[in-house]
């Protein structure tokens, strides 16, 4: 037996095949068991727009990245150290993005000519030399998978259907995990079809015997990851999606208020309204809509009746909603809208990730028509970003935009289970009816209409509620009376009323923090969104004193220090995936000139590369007096 | 109890000065409006109009119950979230021949199918009022307009057919001035569980003047419309002179003498009835009006809490079903 334990801090592990192989099965499988044996971990699930694109070609990949280990895990890992390939096209789109000396493990069963003539390979890659360098270990797996299925009589396709099970079978026993909570899940999913269950368990366990017998498998490495050191508490797994849904979820619960999700699917949205679809119990109710603008219309009509109304999708379903926020602006209701953004424009890259909807969000519709923006920064922490995006809808009676992404929806980390009695109450408006006087109601003043000095919110004010009835829609409103109104005076102070009522915001959320490094410094790293991970891990692995990294949550309006706090540093380096939208915003908003670093692969972004690129706007040290003085300037 | 208070019609009309052109078939729709709430005894807090963009759209500025002036066609779809959340409101949706049937086409069409309990009204004057004129979807071939100053070639839609395609399980008809057979079908709409589909005949006098003359004239109105009534013969004209018959070769109606044997009985419930009657035209025949078509289903809000026993209420805390999967301890 060849003892070829390696022990690790942390490993990126890379499953890829066809997108019917299972292999984001196989990736959730394998987390599950990972974050139970104490690991830290971050996924990247990356799988093509065609649900079952032509077997064996590359645009047809499904991919599936998981970075385990002991260190703070914060994104899915640059270069994968292990790739499972099931094909000859898996081989080929993941060869570019592995580390060097990478283990690989192959189906050998899938190099037939044919699937490699469908991968454009002329010759087997096995063969040419481009696999030196590399630790290749070659497995039968379909032969070895259709054998141990044997007993239960599955057709020729159905037998080969188990062979994730069968090498994750193989990768449990390489990274040394249990498989019990993959054989539960097998038997709760399978539980109407005991055939299939069986044949499943048998894969997973014959998988796991071959990497355990060592005179067949002496090339079969094993990985010893160290144990993360988490803060004490209670977690789970959680993918951002999941962690979204559950925190408009209890949003409602802190505002004792059910929640109406109308949505019309999109990727890489529908995730959300699946899983809200399951949370009946917690006062959900779904609405799937004929079309975008049919669901936050019903969004909207569903929050005028005293409901908190939420609609999602991603950047083609949000411009056609746009129409629908002005009028949710101009009746002045809350509503939340959820972006799931994705690669663009038009129908663009549907399951590839981006952040090119800040614009949108920010400036994207008709008038002057300003919306509190917000973005999650991790799956974990979709959960308290849309129970905020919810509190500032209903405090200040207006639509809130959340922009998440593709990532972000799928991606998945351990998430620290937050205890709900850290929440302050969700607290509407209420009708204040002793503050309108005898004399303003004989005045025409409308209780509807008789906003929170404070937060420029009105009273949420429902169809049923005797004494107060009242009219509102998308025509401008007298500012007491909300009857129509065309007069010029009233419309510049609605309009004005309009923007102080967004900007009114800042009053009630946290100072910006940094994330990372000194409050003044050389280099600001500014971020916001899903590149939270990357930018944390670069700049922490860099160690360089004069760098911080700045994650901005509230995009519009902006903290109001983050002016001041950026003013403290020389030269302020803004990664997106896009082409420079946060940079426009931060010129904008604060009169600063960012460097913008675009990305718009539709991947995300490495650390190895933002490290690369911090580096390069960074002084060398005889040089930075020189420098501060030359703020915002590149050399 | 507040309850024992009973509404007028004069209690139903806002203070807000109403900006109709003087003449428009609208003021008649809005006051047998007020009249027939106050007849239905409903009160004003619990019931909702909700509206597109167009002339008619303006309706619910007029009424002193809650209301919605919404965007483009989008009426109804903003009135099924709030009719699914809040069930027990009257909600009706105003809208036009424009904003329901050409930019809101889609969402009348869902409305409808799906059997929410939406009032629907939709007021047709065959022409784009409030942006000056143009031709609508349900002009007439030849209609001369701004956009269409040579005459318009754009086939028009039949407004009932298209609910009726869509699978309304209630359609009805009325002229504007008809105060007994509007305030008839609005009161019908008002007791019909599901969806509703009302088309209003509506008199543009600015744009489109006396459009439908040639069946609402006091002069051709006996013989050119029939008013339809669940389990009678389908006869019209002087003193019920004239009847309508399957004629059995071609599958279409023709007329016959009121007291032939053959004159059909009119089956609400039919929905091949409902279509022959729909596409009933003046002068070869006459223009249908009434309750053409009643059959009951399910309503979308019911089986929407079929789904939602507790009535969305909650039975469960997020504490715990974040708690519903795989978790694990860290000292």
């Amino acid at each position: 037996m060849t003892e070829i334990t390696s022990s690790r801090e942390s490993i990126v592990v890379r499953f890829a095949g066809d997108s019917g192989d299972g292999v984001q099965l196989m990736g959730t499988q394998f987390v599950t068991s990972t974050a139970l044996a104490g690991s830290d971990f971050a996924t990247f699930p990356d799988y093509p727009a065609e649900i079952r694109a032509p077997a064996g070609t590359t645009f047809g990949v499904s991919a599936y990245q998981i970075n385990l280990g002991s260190e703070p895990i914060t994104t899915a890992g640059d270069a994968p150290q292990v790739l499972v390939a099931f094909n000859p096209a898996a081989l080929k789109v993941s060869l570019p993005l592995i580390a060097d000396s990478a283990l690989i493990l192959l189906n050998a069963d899938s190099f037939t000519d044919r699937s490699l003539t469908k991968a454009g390979y002329n010759e087997d890659p096995r063969t040419t030399g481009v696999l030196d360098g590399y630790q290749v270990v070659s497995l039968e797996v379909t032969r070895l998978t259709t054998e141990a299925v044997k007993p239960f009589g599955l057709s020729k396709s159905d037998a080969g259907r188990c062979k994730n099970f069968w090498a994750l079978g193989v990768v449990q026993w390489m990274f040394g995990r249990e498989l019990d909570t993959i054989e539960q899940w097998v038997r709760i999913r399978f539980e109407k079809n005991e055939v299939l269950r069986d044949a499943n368990l048998a894969a997973l366990h014959a998988g796991n015997a071959y990497g355990e017998t060592a005179e067949l498998a002496a090339a079969i490495p094993q990985f010893e990851i160290a144990q993360a050191t988490f803060s004490a508490g209670e977690y789970r797994g959680v993918r951002g999606s999941d962690a979204l849904a559950l925190g408009l979820a209890a949003a409602g619960e802190l505002a004792s208020r059910p929640l109406m999700f109308c949505s019309y699917p999109i990727t890489p949205a529908s995730p959300l309204l699946h899983r809200l679809a399951q949370l009946g119990e917690l006062g959900v109710g779904i609405l799937q809509a004929e079309d975008e603008i049919a669901a936050v219309c019903a969004a909207i009509g569903a929050s005028f009746g005293g409901a908190i109304g939420i609609t999602s999708s991603s950047g083609p379903g949000i411009a056609l909603k746009t129409e629908a926020m002005g009028l949710a602006i101009n009746a002045e209701l809350p509503l939340v809208i959820v972006d799931s953004q994705r690669g663009g424009p038009s129908t663009g890259l549907p399951t590839k990730t981006e952040q090119s909807d800040l614009y949108l969000a920010v400036y994207g519709r008709n008038a002057d028509a300003p919306v509190p923006v917000l973005a999650a920064s991790s799956p974990s922490d979709c959960f308290d970003v849309a129970i905020e995006a919810v509190r500032i809808a209903v405090r200040h009676m207006t639509p809130v935009i959340l922009l998440t992404d593709g990532y972000l929806a799928n991606a998945a980390e351990p998430w620290r289970l937050p205890d709900m009695d850290d929440y302050a109450p969700i607290e509407a408006n209420e009708p204040q009816i002793s503050e309108v006087s005898q004399s303003a109601k004989a005045d025409g003043q409308s209780m509807a209409f008789c906003r929170d000095p404070k937060t420029l919110g009105r009273p949420w004010i429902v169809p049923g509620t005797a004494a107060s009835v009242y009219r509102v829609g998308g025509l401008e409103k007298d500012i007491r009376t909300g009857h129509i109104s065309y007069d010029a005076d009233n419309h510049q102070l609605m309009t004005q009323l309009r923007a102080d009522k967004v900007a009114r915001v800042a009053d009630f959320i946290p100072a910006q923090a940094v994330e990372t490094g000194p409050s003044v410094g050389a280099l600001a790293v500014v971020g916001w969104g899903s590149t939270h991970g990357a930018l944390y891990q670069a700049v922490r692995s860099l160690g360089d004193s004069r760098v911080s990294h700045i994650h901005i949550r509230h995009l519009s309006p902006l903290p109001k220090n983050l002016g001041e706090l950026l003013g403290g540093f020389d030269r302020i380096l803004v990664p997106e995936m896009n082409m420079g939208q946060l940079s426009t915003l931060l010129r904008d908003r604060l009169g600063l000139d960012p460097i913008p670093l675009p990305k718009v692969t539709g991947q995300p972004f490495l650390v190895e590369e933002l490290i690369e690129a911090i580096r390069a706007e960074l002084p060398r040290p005889d040089v930075r007096a020189a420098s501060s003085s030359s703020k915002g300037e590149r050399i | 109890m507040s309850a024992e208070v009973h509404f007028s019609a004069k209690d139903f009309a806002s203070s807000e000065e109403v900006r109709w052109c003087p003449g428009c078939g609208d003021y008649a729709i809005l006051k047998t409006m007020t009249q027939t709430l106050a007849k239905l005894g409903v009160r004003p807090e619990e019931t909702v109009f909700v509206s597109g963009i167009g002339c008619a759209s303006r309706f619910p500025y007029y009424m002193e119950t809650y209301g919605f002036h919404t965007i483009h066609g989008r009426a109804p779809a903003v009135a099924t979230g709030l009719k699914l959340f809040r069930p027990e409101l009257d909600v009706w949706v105003v809208t036009g021949d424009g904003d329901g049937l050409s930019i809101g086409g889609n969402h009348l069409l869902h409305a409808l199918r799906r059997n929410i309990g939406l009032k629907i009204l939709l007021f047709n004057n065959e022409i784009y009022g409030l942006t000056k004129g143009q031709y609508s979807p349900t002009s007439r071939l030849g209609t001369r307009s701004p956009s269409s100053p040579g005459g318009s070639f754009d086939s028009p839609i039949v407004a009932g057919l298209f609910a009726l395609g869509a699978g309304a399980g209630f359609i009805a008809r009325a002229i504007d001035t008809d105060k007994l057979g509007l305030g008839g079908v609005l009161e019908a709409a008002h007791g019909h569980d599901g969806a509703t589909f009302v088309e209003i005949f509506q008199n543009c006098i600015v744009y489109n003047d006396k459009v439908f003359a040639s069946f609402t004239d006091k002069g051709n109105a006996a013989d050119a419309q029939i008013r339809v009534e669940h389990g009678e013969p389908l006869t019209f004209g002087e003193n019920n002179s004239k009847g309508l018959r399957l004629d059995m070769g071609s599958l279409t109606l023709e007329v016959v003498g009121g007291q032939h044997s053959d004159v059909l009985i009119h089956d609400e419930t039919n929905a091949t009835m409902a279509q022959l009657l729909l596409a009933m035209e003046p002068p070869a025949l006459p223009m249908a009006l009434g309750v053409i078509h009643r059959r009951l289903g399910q309503s979308f809000e019911t089986s929407f809490y079929a789904a939602h026993p507790t009535g969305m209420a909650r039975t469960a805390r997020v504490a715990d079903v974040l708690r519903q999967t795989n978790t694990w301890s860290v000292d």
